[in-house]
């Protein structure tokens, strides 16, 4: 911890004087880095990476429900033995939507973000040196590079990826002969999420023992940004839900590969090869996932809503409203997520009994998230906005809150359930309420912490442009999709042209594929800025927004240790912004109370009653000096 | 606050680490939750219970296994009190109880239950679940014995006395939760025969 050598960041240059002033070689500093600054940026490109190339399977799928009976010449030279004749392969379109929902939900909503942020911000905004564990926190990032590296390279294997849902049920996930996915791309699926999830919890192991062992002198759990109580959280959120999938996971293996049946009882494949299983429950197997499945869902929301929070105050110049609300909130959701899971299996043989308990769980989670809503809604209120691309993305990801989450009120009615699950309503309300929410929050993120990682902005005009065809582009996919899915029309098929009743709706989704495409153009204003900006940027000061929290007080530079010297105490809240009597619309952290006098209120001594004393005395002298004049 | 700020600025940072542990454990407690848990979803579901009578071997490896778990704190407590000598002798004890439940363990799943007739490949899985519990626990005892190797390494090297301190706590967390861990199983095992 003490060696503070500057690390040269220029990231232009690193070549020949390299190792004079200090001992990292190339290897350490930039591959093998126990710096948790690097591997917040490992996180970020392998995620922002992986991102990519999920969106680019969207596409191609997209394609092919706006237009299924159109031959494309080039999507036979691209893909080959999956688009025959220039059609998109029915089993691969199955590979398509599995590949796309695992690597957006585990690979760039969980990893991605938790991942960059958790990484970056615990240390730099509770003052720390660096993670507990430096070396479990550089495994953690190589089990994830390696789990992409697998979970990629089962685009190679003959029979293509793993094709049952990136909710892996069985009986396509656990017989290898059930359909071309469930053979060697099924196993490079779980071996993939085996590593994946050795990834995370080595993660979230590290970010919860860094948040209660070594915070800064005066950093009580109270001062503690919302970002910080989000990845604390989350953290523990992974911590409890991901073991529960190795469970899950290592039945699987052993019905896959052993022939036990834990999951699997009489069936019959292909009409005569009657398989020799008996007395086994997939039932089973969608308790264990969903008891994972649902507190994941929040585990990639959680970090979304900190990093909104942290950003909207900051650009409202306002204290968040509801400080403590926000954090009792964020524990109610914690809690209240793993006792819900049910309401993913109302219709897949449950007792209806359990189903209507897990009915009125479902609609309790809604209301900590209501109290979330309603708090940023206030926040924004009467501020002295700054349209930030950081604030749109934040501002955004409140707005594809709401309109999912409304929704999930509607899912979580067990009876309207039979009529909604499994179509594209579903598809509507997780894509708004997870997937758009939670890209926009880390987005947010990118934008607002883009100068504490690379030392320069982000061009904020690029960004406008970014934000808007993302934001309308993702509304104009996404809404549509709740009246196919009030019209019946189900997820997961190959080509509607082939029922009647669903024809109507092929213009319907060519409307949607082309919505797709432009936002997914729109990524590329992102991928020109984000490389752009790391090497010709504008230089960044030291605190761009004038923000109150820690980070902002490291050198711009970066530093092994994070801080040259003594680490800087903690004297009040993160939310000081606007303060009646301040000189400043801020007033960061590391400024103590008695520097303070005229903006100090009563609320500040709650538990100092020292200060309390001296704050008396103070109003008192200023009193009379009033009376004098 | 203060004790966190004087490790704060404490170069190996063991407080830190030794909470990460903690944390470890947990996850693992949460793998054997919820194995055990999928246990009640699918017998409950079925109707079909283990329906035979464990083997008394059980009984024997899990006497071996407390057993361990004092030398294990009689290890501690040498420790402690900078008894190398015992630490040393005491850590070979536990070491080699380990090792011994390992083979009990073995014998039951190759020999035993097959012999009763339980076999991993089975329509009623509550049997398979036994598989199940004895491999992934016996997964953690290995680990166990790995770690004490390696914290009794560290005893004949002569490591300073804070690392040897830490080590022996590294490893009698994990050691004793191990422990803990199989009489959870077993009990949970003795409730569901029938
Ligand atoms: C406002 C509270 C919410 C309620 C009441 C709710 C309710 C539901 C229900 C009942 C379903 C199952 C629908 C079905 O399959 O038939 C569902 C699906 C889903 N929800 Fe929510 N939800 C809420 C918020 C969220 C949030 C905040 C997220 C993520 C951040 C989320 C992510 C998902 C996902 C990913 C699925 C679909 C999983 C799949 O089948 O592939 N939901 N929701
Ligand atoms: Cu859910």
């Amino acid at each position: 911890m003490s060696t503070l050598a500057v690390q040269d960041h220029g990231a232009v240059h690193h070549g020949e004087d390299h190792g004079h002033h200090h001992h990292d070689t190339f290897l350490t500093k930039y591959i093998f880095s126990q710096d948790h600054k690097m591997i917040a940026k490992q996180f970020l490109v392998t995620g922002i990476t992986m991102a990519f190339i999920a969106m680019i399977l969207s596409i191609l799928f997209r394609i092919q429900l706006a237009y299924p009976d159109k031959a494309f010449p080039l999507m036979e030279t691209l893909l080959g033995r999956f688009a025959p004749g220039g059609r998109l392969d029915s089993n691969f379109y199955l590979a398509l939507v599995t590949i796309h929902g695992t690597i957006m939900v585990f690979f760039v909503l969980t990893a991605g973000l938790s991942g960059t942020f958790s990484n970056l911000l615990i240390p730099l905004q509770l003052g720390a040196r660096d993670m507990a564990s430096p070396f479990m926190n550089m495994l953690s990032y190589w089990f994830f590079f390696a789990a992409s590296v697998v979970m990629l390279s089962s685009f190679l294997v003959q029979k293509g990826p793993a094709s049952g849902g990136w909710t892996i049920y069985p009986p396509l996930s656990a017989l290898p002969k059930a359909m071309p996915g469930s053979g060697m791309g099924m196993t490079l699926w779980l071996i993939s999420m085996v590593l994946f999830i050795a990834s995370s919890l080595m993660g979230a192991i590290n970010y919860v023992s860094t948040v209660l062992n070594m915070r800064t002198k005066g950093m009580d759990l109270w001062k503690m940004p919302l970002t910080i109580w989000a990845f604390f959280l989350t953290a523990i959120l992974g911590i409890l839900a991901f073991p529960v999938l190795v469970a899950g996971v290592v039945l699987l293996i052993f019905d896959r590969s052993f022939g036990t049946s834990f999951y699997l009882s009489e069936i019959v494949i292909g009409g005569s090869s009657v398989q020799p299983f008996e007395g086994g429950s997939p039932i089973l197997f969608q308790h264990l996932f969903w008891f994972l499945g649902h507190p994941e869902v929040y585990i990639v929301i959680m970090p979304a809503m900190g990093i909104s929070s942290e950003v909207m105050s900051v650009n409202s110049r306002k204290p968040i409203f509801g400080y403590h609300a926000m954090v009792y909130s964020l524990i109610g959701i914690t809690v209240l997520s793993f006792i819900v899971w049910g309401h993913h299996m109302f219709v897949t043989g449950m007792n209806p009994f359990l189903g209507g308990v897990f009915m009125i769980t479902t609609l309790i989670i809604a209301v900590p998230s209501a109290v979330k809503t309603f708090n940023w809604l206030a926040t924004l209120w009467r501020g002295n906005i700054r349209f930030t691309a950081a604030m749109l993305f934040a501002i955004g990801m409140v707005s594809f809150f709401i309109s999912g989450g409304l929704t999930g009120i509607f899912l979580g009615n067990a009876a309207l359930d039979i009529n909604l699950h499994d179509t594209y309503f579903v598809v509507a309300h997780f894509h708004l309420v997870m997937g758009s929410a939670a890209i926009f929050g880390m987005l947010a993120g990118v934008y607002h912490w883009f100068p504490k990682m690379y030392g320069r902005v982000m061009n904020e005009k690029l960004g406008y442009l970014h934000f808007w065809l993302t934001f309308i582009g993702a509304y104009l996919v996404f809404f549509p999709m709740h009246f196919m899915g009030l019209g019946g029309v189900p997820r997961r098929y190959y080509a509607f042209t082939e029922f009647v009743e669903w024809n109507k709706w092929l213009s319907v989704n060519v409307f949607i594929t082309w919505a797709a495409i432009m936002a997914a153009v729109a990524q590329v204003a992102f991928a020109v800025n984000f490389i752009y900006s790391i090497f010709w940027g504008k230089r960044a000061t030291q605190n761009p927004w004038q923000a109150n929290t820690l980070e902002w007080t490291a050198p711009v530079e970066h530093v092994h240790g994070n801080w040259y010297g003594e680490i800087p105490t903690v004297y009040r809240w993160p939310y000081d912004y606007s303060k009646p009597g301040a000189e400043e619309d801020y007033i960061p952290q590391t400024v103590p109370l008695s520097q303070t006098m005229s903006s100090n209120v009563q609320h500040d001594f709650e538990d100092n009653p020292a200060g309390l004393d001296a704050y008396a005395k103070f109003t008192a002298a200023k009193k009379s000096s009033e009376e004098v004049k | 606050m203060m004790m966190a700020n004087i490790e704060q600025e404490d170069k190996l940072q063991l407080a830190p680490k030794k909470f990460n542990m903690w944390i470890f454990i947990f996850t693992s407690f949460m793998l054997f939750a919820a194995l055990t848990s999928g246990f009640i979803v699918y017998s409950g579901g079925h109707g079909t219970g283990i329906n035979i009578k464990l083997p008394a071997i059980f009984t024997y490896s899990t006497i071996l296994i407390a057993l361990s778990s004092v030398s294990m704190y009689l290890a501690s407590k040498a420790a402690r009190e900078l008894q190398l000598q015992k630490q040393r002798l005491f850590l070979w004890v536990t070491i080699l109880l380990g090792v011994a439940f390992f083979a009990l363990q073995t014998y039951a799943w190759l020999v035993l239950l097959p012999q009763m007739g339980v076999f991993f490949i089975n329509p009623n899985a509550s049997q398979s679940f036994i598989y199940v519990f004895v491999w992934i626990h016996l997964a953690h005892i290995l680990a166990g014995v790995l770690l004490l190797g390696n914290t009794l390494l560290g005893a004949y090297r002569n490591k300073p006395q804070v690392k040897n301190l830490f080590g022996m706590q590294m490893s009698s967390i994990f050691w004793h939760f191990v422990d803990i861990i199989w009489i959870y199983l077993y009990v949970f095992l003795l409730l569901n025969q029938y």
